[in-house]
């Protein structure tokens, strides 16, 4: 069977997306230590202290670990569900978890006619799954299960726990430019010109380059985080062809989903890259792929039907 | 002093060879309990599944009292299935249930005021909701079987196996024929004058 081929039980994923996460985080928080290190050198601390300067960034980030699925929550304005509210969606939910053996997670509905959908949380146990009810008004069953599986898939492989620390680190990162960018163009200047006389030229240097990595940091962040989501995306989609049987039912979907002329009125930059495909409408670029949280939508699609 | 050393490799070897085999049979209890744990997921449907049947033929009675021998069939399967001991046990008595129950529903069809029942319709929807998260549960807990089977079967898992006595796990299975076989022996809703005969299918040996 082809089963036994790749890791395809959610558990030898999950081991692969630990791992990935690790690593991840191992070089974020290198990139953040550097950038505060950096601005520390840039505000005049002495060499010990600038390091400690991430301390209260690392704080405000576990804050928001904890926070942020019930924030993207609360902004795409989604309302909890019950089985009582919507039968049919909830057992399509249950279904699939026991398809994918997962527990089963909280369903909310956004109410907006744009169809689309996404999940959120930090592991399988406090996942959240959202669709908008234009999803449920213009997909049929097999449509709708193909993109359900898609959004289980990215809990069951902890995707979701992985975008929610690649968002507040992101966050972090901006937080933390935005921060010294204002102390050094308003405070700073002053004492480390005071400490800056006996190094000159060095000192100089260190500046620089200091600024220019407090600049390139959210950047780089950014771009890591485009390229994280647009892998997971096509990862979950394999993991739901799998999982309904059906690639064609997801595929139909995608299609009717990115042919949709109404734009998703809750969805912004922020929450863009949780949804199963991108709810902005872009213009088509290399710039704006680089930039892009989703893969291409006839992408997907082809590789959904060769899978079939 | 060469003997030191030779007595310094052995031990290492002998030692790594230790950790090896600790880390192969860890892994394997680990995919063992998975399989086990997926298999209560099937477990959970099939006694929802059996909880239901008593009052489902209690509701069909009230209306169609006569029909003994398709409640007989359907109470039998259900004992069937309560005392499957293996998943391949109860894979079997599943499918006759399924069976029974489909000659069940086919006599309802010929009672238009049980079709209007409530309680009967919940009953209804409720199995059929049962049977999918059936077909569900079989697909993870086969998948997590054919990954273990595997895993106890190659080098060097099955030298761990085979110490220690991982057993392979039975695939719980929905043979084909089932489907196939009320479309020869029952009636279909079209003739309504008549009740269908309700001549079950033979019962699998257990």
């Amino acid at each position: 069977m082809a089963e036994t081929e790749q890791p395809i039980l959610i558990y030898d994923r999950v081991d692969r997306n630990r791992r990935n996460t690790f690593l991840l985080l191992f070089v974020f928080v290198a990139l953040l230590a550097g950038a505060s290190i950096a601005m520390g050198i840039v505000l005049g601390l002495p060499y010990p202290f600038a390091p400690l300067l991430i301390i209260p960034f690392l704080i405000i980030a576990l804050i928001t670990y904890y926070r942020s699925p019930q924030v993207a929550l609360a902004i795409s304005q989604a309302h909890e569900v019950t089985k009582g509210d919507e039968p049919e969606l909830y057992r399509t939910v249950e279904n699939l978890c026991i398809g994918a053996g997962l527990p089963m997670p909280k369903v909310y509905i956004i109410e907006d006619g744009s169809p689309n959908a996404f999940a959120t949380g930090r592991d399988p146990d406090h996942a959240a799954i959202a669709v908008t009810r234009g999803l449920l008004q213009k997909l049929d069953k097999l449509e709708l299960e193909g993109v359900i599986a898609h959004e289980l898939s990215h809990i069951g492989n902890y995707d979701i726990r992985v975008m929610t620390i690649v968002v507040v680190l992101v966050g972090l990162a901006a937080l933390m430019a935005d921060f010294a960018l204002r102390l050094t163009l308003f405070g700073a200047g002053r004492r480390s010109s005071n400490r800056g006389r006996g190094g000159g030229a060095g000192v100089a240097i260190i500046y620089v380059i200091a600024l220019a990595a407090i600049i390139l940091t959210p950047i780089a962040a950014q771009l890591i985080r485009f390229a994280i989501s647009r892998q997971r995306e096509f990862l979950a989609d394999a993991s739901a062809a799998l999982l309904t049987r059906y690639p064609e039912g997801l595929a139909r979907a995608l299609e009717k989903i990115s042919a949709d002329p109404d734009p998703l009125e809750v969805a912004n930059k922020a929450t863009a890259h949780l949804y199963i495909n991108n709810p902005l409408r872009e213009h088509k670029s290399f710039l704006n792929n680089l930039f892009s949280t989703h893969p291409p939508v006839e992408e997907r699609i082809q590789l959904l039907r060769s899978m079939a | 002093m060469a003997v030191v050393i030779i007595i310094v490799v052995i031990v290492g070897i002998i030692a790594l060879i230790g950790l090896v085999l600790v880390g192969i049979y860890n892994g394997l209890i680990r995919s063992r309990v998975r399989t086990r744990e997926a298999w209560s997921g099937i477990d959970i449907q099939l006694k929802r599944r059996a909880n239901l049947i008593p009052n489902l033929v209690e509701t069909v009675r009230g209306y169609a009292a006569h029909e003994r021998q398709t409640f007989e069939n359907v109470t039998r399967a259900r004992a069937m299935l309560q005392q499957a001991g293996t998943a391949a046990e109860a894979a079997q008595a599943n499918n006759f249930l399924t069976e029974t129950l489909r000659s069940l529903f086919a006599v309802a069809e010929n009672y238009p005021e049980l079709k209007a029942n409530q309680n009967f319709l919940d009953l209804q929807n409720e199995l059929s909701d049962i049977e999918e998260k059936i077909a569900y549960a079989r697909q993870f807990y086969n998948r997590n079987v054919s990954t273990y089977n595997t895993r106890i079967q190659t080098v060097p898992n099955v030298i761990v196996a085979n110490m220690f006595g991982f057993k392979r796990f039975e695939f719980f299975e929905a043979p084909e024929e089932a489907r196939e076989v009320p479309e020869i022996s029952f009636a279909p809703p079209t003739t309504p004058g008549e009740p269908p005969p309700a001549s079950p299918p033979a019962p699998p040996e257990t």
